[in-house]
């Protein structure tokens, strides 16, 4: 298997009685779509932080290309964090050449064609738009770097269910064969059918890794429906 | 023909009977060119590593077939295509029969009943 990030014994302790890491193993491949999935405070933006070098592990590494979180990392990673962190009085059309100067990989082009086809002025200032539409720029900026691993923390939660095909269409269409997308959502039945596997977590442990089409074949239920019954409360 | 893949069932099985009714149906003509994996895979909303198994498998049992330069095309062969078409018919009329049985129906009623709606139908 082609590797792209291999996370060892990963383990984060934010007050000394809460672990939201526990000793977490995972390998994650290439040229894959994957769905983080797992209940709230179960360490999924904990993982996605210590991914991008936002968090340092209390124990355990991340290696991605075999390299610690660091520059070199953040070049090939693209995130969408959960919240937006935008400067609101700047315009659509800003952001874009702030992206292009921050990121060599950035494809202004697709940006903007994205954004036209979701009716979003680039003149707009940031304050003026709403919050689904900031969080369908905010998508729009990470998928259109060409990285080999794209991160989206809840990219979907904010926004209506006609952007939201429209953004997992995007998301199938504009990844290249490399790349892998690695996203968390609550929206499982949103999303299952455009991912390839899944990853359980709860506790900070992972509890599942599989395809989707196994979930489905050997225990007769959408991912969904599965979910719900792993993690019946 | 839409993609209606609500079934809890494997994706590519859902997406391969999809394909496979277009072919039936005409939609995809005999000789005809496939769209892209990913264009296919865009349109249903699937991943495309999912819309390509699907895709194999057709071509497995020999309903698809790849041409090295123009990607993949229906096949040409019309007795294949007929075969197909009976049976999905076949396996249409034997879930039929199982749920009038379930029903209570027996095998005359069931004709009898068919032979009526079929004359409101014409």
């Amino acid at each position: 298997m082609n590797v792209l990030a291999e996370i060892t014994n990963l383990t984060k302790i934010y007050d000394k009685n809460k672990m939201a890491l526990d000793h977490m193993n995972l390998t994650i491949p290439r040229g894959k779509i994957i769905g983080l999935l797992g209940p709230n405070g179960s360490g999924k933006t904990t993982l996605i932080k210590l991914m991008n070098g936002l968090l340092e592990a209390t124990e355990g590494e991340v290696l991605i290309n075999g390299c610690r979180p660091g520059p070199e990392t953040k070049s090939v990673i693209s995130y969408l964090p959960e919240r937006t962190y935008f400067q609101n009085n700047m315009k659509v059309s800003e952001l874009i050449s702030f992206f292009c100067d921050f990121y060599k990989d950035f494809r202004p082009e697709r940006a903007r064609q994205m954004l036209a086809n979701l009716n979003i002025n680039e003149d707009a200032k940031l304050k003026t738009l709403s919050k689904g539409t900031k969080e369908k720029v905010q998508l729009i900026m990470v998928m259109s770097r060409e990285a080999q691993l794209y991160v989206l923390d809840e990219p979907i939660a904010g926004v209506d269910p006609a952007a939201r095909d429209y953004i997992l269409r995007t998301i199938i269409t504009n990844y290249n064969e490399n790349a892998t997308v690695l996203l968390s959502t609550h929206l499982i039945s949103d999303i299952e059918k455009v991912l390839d596997e899944v990853i359980f977590i709860r506790s900070g442990r992972v509890i599942l890794q599989d395809t989707v089409e196994n979930i489905r074949e050997y225990r007769g239920k959408s991912v969904d429906a599965y979910f719900r019954e792993v993690f019946a409360c | 023909m839409a993609w209606n893949l609500n079934s809890d069932r494997p994706i590519y099985a859902q997406i391969l009977e999809v394909i496979q009714l277009r072919i039936i149906s005409g939609r995809y003509r005999p000789g005809e060119k496939i769209p892209s994996v990913r264009d296919l895979a865009a349109e249903a909303g699937v991943n495309p590593n999912t819309m390509q198994k699907a895709l194999s498998e057709l071509e497995r049992n020999g309903l698809v077939e790849t041409q090295r330069t123009s990607g993949r095309m229906v096949t040409e062969d019309m007795e294949m295509i007929q075969e197909t078409r009976s049976k999905l018919a076949r396996e249409q009329v034997s879930e039929f029969i199982d749920k009038m049985k379930e029903l209570g129906f027996s095998k005359e009623e069931v004709v009898e009943l068919l032979e009526k709606m079929g004359g409101e139908d014409a």
